[in-house]
């Protein structure tokens, strides 16, 4: 197996357009997982971390630029404020050591439906930048996850960025784990509220992280946006089961379906009140 | 011998005291050499091939694609084991390499030995096994009723143990019953199975290996390989943590196979998941249970038939079989008394020893029927507790009266009066809510339970099983100092055994510089590092051997410096006379003498059990814990956060407080653990979590801190006074918890861990 290790990305995205069979490897939370079990034998890794520009972020017109290879930690410490949905995401990572090596690029990468940061990615409308010597491109991130650990990234592409918006209103992410901490997500749920914009998504509770399009169309339908006021609960209710009804989870060693679905809606629930809380402290604090 | 003479109990760093681990500080720095660092110039690194069906015959065994690839030297089937192709430690009913059937998903087939692992795992893939699948037995009551093809000749009972106890038809004016479960728990210790076998130039073997018992694993080895005892020799690894995983063999025969078979070094080192097939677990069981007392709560009888699933292969199911009996009622005195325990065969992973063995399973069902019972009574859950409560003296349900010290009450009654956690206030701080940083509640739907249990434990072997230690003890001058050695075959498993025998010298000899040899068959077995048995046994033969050279020593002393001998000691190392003072230094006195003392020693001896009754004076000492926790339930969600696990234990004597505390926090949350998370799931035999990423541990956010009071009432029995502390905080960990979760959701909970889905009707 050989380890390739390029030092700029259109060195690396050479190198990949050469080697398409090249396994990009950036934490190696995932990665080395799957080698360690044999579960993947390719022809070559090619490691991210020597490539600078990949590591940073910036910031303009409201939007955040986040290279793939930023750490979890960096990304909870250094955007914890701008980002508070992805950080919360972000915190439920693995260990402190994991965090420090982990990037969200690597999440997009395994694509598994499990990952922590997706959710949140689909619910506040991220975009993926992906690159290859053909070019860049950037793809919503609903559009980007199209199966189990599958994605919309060509065999030349890496993924090299995440595009989005700084938080204006309320940002909530939270997520079923049978212990307190280090635990894969039996299910998870964010949501996203901001002026004229409500997101939600679901992970771990189908084939890939999906949006919940119905439940977010309520929302942006029915919340009353002009004049925010505490939500009755039959309304937290009613959104509740349009997330859960479009959960199509399956039982397994961590959970089992009937679980995931029951524990959607309660985390539906509680998590609209909290961002609604804020999204209404950030409206009065406007007015 | 006697053990009342007086010993210098002020010692520095002597008994009592807790200095720095000898281990320690390489252990925190990483630096500390563990089995699977071992490694020698030219060594080969060998692979299994395991069975990846629970239960199928094998139609061929075809190597030679293997044997093939370049870099390997060795493929080995059962018709290279030269010896007895049969091992365990009750009955020797499991190959060493699978002959015509495998009996569990992972069973050995095959082994390799290549000159790099990587090598090593691909022969191992390209060995062709032919398996006709059969359909796999996993039902222990099944088993019983005598349903189902016979895995084992003789039938799938391995050992039914019956107690009858008092009047057997006897009625009670309020009856409570319950079937419980429990689900099989894995040691999950940190470092793999692992070890080095490096051929002699004698024909033997030189064996490096990670285990508990020395001298048990050596008597396995040499029956398989076919070689005479003093050609097999094992020395310690270092070992990261056993809690029972490391009783029976993992690589020991293997390794030793391919090192033999190749002339050249071979080193084994599961990984994590192998490591799930590569050793016991805990029994699994199902326990019914029916509790007659009067209207007052006082117990008339106990009835309970209880199962546990051994798995594959025998292990020490008959032992844990025996444990759960005749600890079956708990630590209650009870006049009658029926229980019928079977440890059975099944196609499931061989399970075997696991802190607590036996014990465990039982006191999750007899703490709970004790709760049932205080709400059958309308009593309090300690009340019921302190009115069964069993003492000094109690006759239990084998017929053994209880001869020292069994201070239930007082443990409960302290535990009670323990101050209760403060009430959440205040902005919530994730960390202390269910679910932790994963932000699923902050505060919604949490309620408060708070729950009690008690739990017994025998300590050291059984049922008249021959329990023995052997340590050398040597005093001479080295450097102008007096220096002590310490040699025995106990097992420091990460337990803190080679400190404690340190400190023991140190207060029989009143020298500084202890110098502790490595553990290996060269000097005679000290018995197995479980049991809760090693400060006991092979405190006690240390401390045997330190008085032989100590009355030694003043026989010296009194010569030398013609003082009379009865007027003697030493301490601080001086050699001192009750009415003069000191009299000379030690290092003078001992010159260029040594003093060299080998001791074999022994608990009282225990007897076996009357087969048709359970009757019998089984045990040699008890151990008691008990446990209060307060769990912080989501009852929406099913989450959980233990926010207190408070605790007081009975050790005897305290010989290092800050290791007791450690024992007591480390089986406490191994209790945890078994409440709310940890289970080898199986379905049909075959594992579904082999990993620590769905086979769940508690973290930091999981285990609170602790309150502990540690109560030492001396056994005059045992050396120092000392109770065995490793097992029973295992014990009442897990029912407390579950009480306390029954407490806050009303529910029944019959089974751990308790899940998610049990606490929210999905």
């Amino acid at each position: 197996m050989d380890f390739l290790r390029p030092t700029t990305l259109d060195e690396a995205l050479a190198v990949k357009a050469q080697r398409p069979d090249a396994v990009p490897i950036a934490g190696g939370t995932d990665v080395m997982v799957e080698l360690n079990f044999d579960h993947r034998r390719p022809g070559a890794l090619l490691d991210l971390t020597r490539i600078g520009e990949l590591a940073e972020w910036s910031s303009s017109d409201g939007q955040i630029s986040l290279g793939a290879g930023v750490s979890y930690t960096r990304l909870i410490g250094e955007l914890g404020d701008v980002l508070p949905g992805l950080a919360m995401a972000a915190r439920t990572v693995g260990s402190p050591q994991i965090r420090n090596r982990g990037t969200v690029g690597g999440n997009l990468g395994a694509a598994s439906p499990a990952g922590d940061t997706h959710p949140v990615l689909l619910a506040t409308g991220a975009r993926v930048e992906l690159a290859s010597v053909r070019g860049r491109r950037t793809l919503a991130a609903e559009d980007f996850y199209t199966g189990v650990k599958r994605n919309a990234l060509e065999p030349d592409e890496l993924i090299t960025a995440v595009h989005l918006p700084i938080a204006t209103g309320g940002e909530q992410f939270a997520k079923i784990g049978t212990r307190n901490a280090m635990v894969i997500a039996v299910c998870s749920f964010a949501i996203v509220l901001r002026d004229g914009h409500a997101g939600a998504a679901i992970g771990s509770a189908a084939p890939t992280p999906r949006r919940v399009a119905e439940a977010e169309r309520f929302l942006l339908d029915e919340l009353p946006w002009d004049a925010p006021a505490p939500l009755a609960d039959s309304f937290k209710r009613r959104f509740a089961e349009l997330v859960a009804a479009a959960a199509t989870p399956i039982d397994d060693v961590r959970g089992s379906a009937a679980y995931r679905t029951h524990a959607l809606g309660v985390l539906a629930r509680r998590t609209l009140t909290w961002a609604w809380d804020t999204y209404r402290g950030s409206a009065r604090a406007c007015a | 011998m006697t053990t009342t003479e007086s010993t210098d109990v002020t010692a520095a760093q002597g008994i009592g005291t807790s200095p720095v681990r000898p281990d320690g500080t390489m252990k925190v720095r990483g630096e500390f050499a563990y089995s699977s660092d071992l490694w020698h110039e030219d060594m080969l690194w060998g692979a299994t091939l395991r069975s990846p069906h629970p239960y199928a015959h094998i139609t061929g065994i075809d190597i030679s694609a293997a044997l093939a690839l370049p870099g390997v030297y060795a493929v080995l089937t059962h018709t290279d084991v030269p010896g007895v192709n049969r091992y365990g430690l009750e009955h020797p009913d499991q190959p060493v390499l699978a002959e015509d059937v495998v009996r569990y998903q992972g069973e050995p087939v095959a082994i390799v030995a290549a000159d790099h692992p990587e090598t090593a795992r691909r022969a191992v893939a390209k060995i062709d096994v032919g398996y006709e699948v059969l359909e796999p037995v996993t039902d222990s009551e099944a088993a019983v009723a005598g349903e189902g093809p016979e895995l084992h000749p003789g039938g799938n009972v391995v050992r039914h143990v019956p107690i009858r106890f008092g009047e057997q038809d006897v009625t009670a004016d309020v009856v409570v019953t319950g079937r419980y479960e429990v689900g099989m728990q894995d040691q999950a210790f940190l470092g793999p199975e692992s070890g080095l076998a490096v051929p002699a130039e004698d024909g033997g073997v030189d064996l490096f290996v990670a285990t508990q018992w020395l001298h048990v694993d050596q008597q396995q080895i040499v029956a398989a390989l076919g070689l005479p005892k003093d050609k097999v020799r094992l020395t310690l690894g270092g070992v990261g943590g056993a809690f029972g995983g490391r009783e029976d063999l993992s690589i020991q025969v293997h390794a030793c196979l391919l090192a033999l078979h190749t002339g050249k070094p071979v080193k084994m080192v599961y990984n994590r998941e192998e490591s799930f097939y590569g050793h016991v677990h805990r029994h699994p069981a199902t326990l019914y249970y029916e509790h007659g007392a009067d209207r007052d709560g006082r117990l008339v009888y106990v009835r309970a038939r209880m199962y546990l699933d051994g798995g594959a292969y025998a292990s020490t199911t008959g032992a844990v079989s025996g444990n759960a009996a005749t600890l079956g009622v708990g630590p209650y005195s009870v006049p009658n008394v029926t229980i019928d325990c079977w440890g059975t065969y099944s196609n499931n992973p061989p399970c075997g020893a696991m802190r607590g063995f036996g014990a465990v399973q039982a006191a999750f069902a007899y703490e709970s029927q004790m709760d049932r019972l205080a709400r059958a009574c309308g009593l309090d859950p300690v009340e019921v507790r302190l009115r069964n409560a069993m003492s000094e003296g109690t006759r239990l349900p084998t017929g053994q009266v209880v001869d020292s010290a069994a201070p239930v009450d007082e443990l409960l009654t302290r535990l009670r009066a323990m101050p209760l956690p403060a009430d959440r206030s205040g902005e919530p701080d994730l960390r202390h809510l269910p679910g932790g940083v994963s932000n699923t509640t902050h505060g919604e739907g949490v309620v408060r339970g708070v729950g009690y249990a008690v739990g017994i434990k025998n300590i050291c072997f059984s049922e008249g099983f021959d329990d023995y230690s052997t340590a050398r003890v040597r005093l001479e001058a080295l450097g102008g100092e007096p220096a002590a050695t310490v040699q025995t075959a106990a097992c420091e498993v990460g337990q803190g055994l080679v400190t404690i025998l340190q400190q023991i010298i140190r207060t029989e000899l009143g020298v500084e510089q202890v110098t502790t040899l490595p553990m290996d068959t060269s000097i005679g077995s000290a018995g197995s590092s479980s049991a809760s048995r090693q400060s006991y046994m092979t405190g006690g033969a240390v401390r045997a051997a330190a008085l032989e050279v100590r009355a030694a020593l003043v026989e010296h002393a009194a010569r030398i410096l013609g003082h009379d001998r009865g007027d003697l000691s030493v301490g601080g190392g001086k050699v001192v006379s009750r009415t003069d003072g000191v009299l000379a230094d030690l290092v003078d006195v001992l010159g260029d003498a040594a003093f060299d003392r080998t001791v074999e020693w022994r608990h009282r001896p225990t007897e076996s059990l009357d087969p048709e009754t359970g009757q019998g004076n089984a045990h040699v000492q008890y151990g008691f814990a008990a446990h209060r926790a307060v769990v912080d339930v989501d009852t929406e969600l099913g989450l959980l956060k233990v926010v207190a696990l408070d605790c007081v234990q009975d050790v005897g004597k305290a010989l290092n407080p800050q290791a007791v505390l450690g024992q007591i926090q480390g089986g406490s949350a191994q209790g945890l653990g078994l409440a709310v998370m940890e289970e080898i799931q199986t379905e049909g035999g075959v594992i579904r979590n082999p990993s620590f990423t769905d086979y769940l541990i508690p973290t930091v956010l999981d285990m609170p801190p602790m309150r502990i009071e540690v109560l030492e009432l001396a056994d005059p029995h045992a050396p120092y006074g000392l109770r065995g502390v490793g097992e029973p905080p295992t014990i009442s960990s897990t029912p407390a918890i579950v009480a306390a979760i029954r407490a806050a959701t009303g529910l029944a909970l019959d089974r751990v861990p308790v899940r998610p889905e049990h606490l929210t009707g999905t």
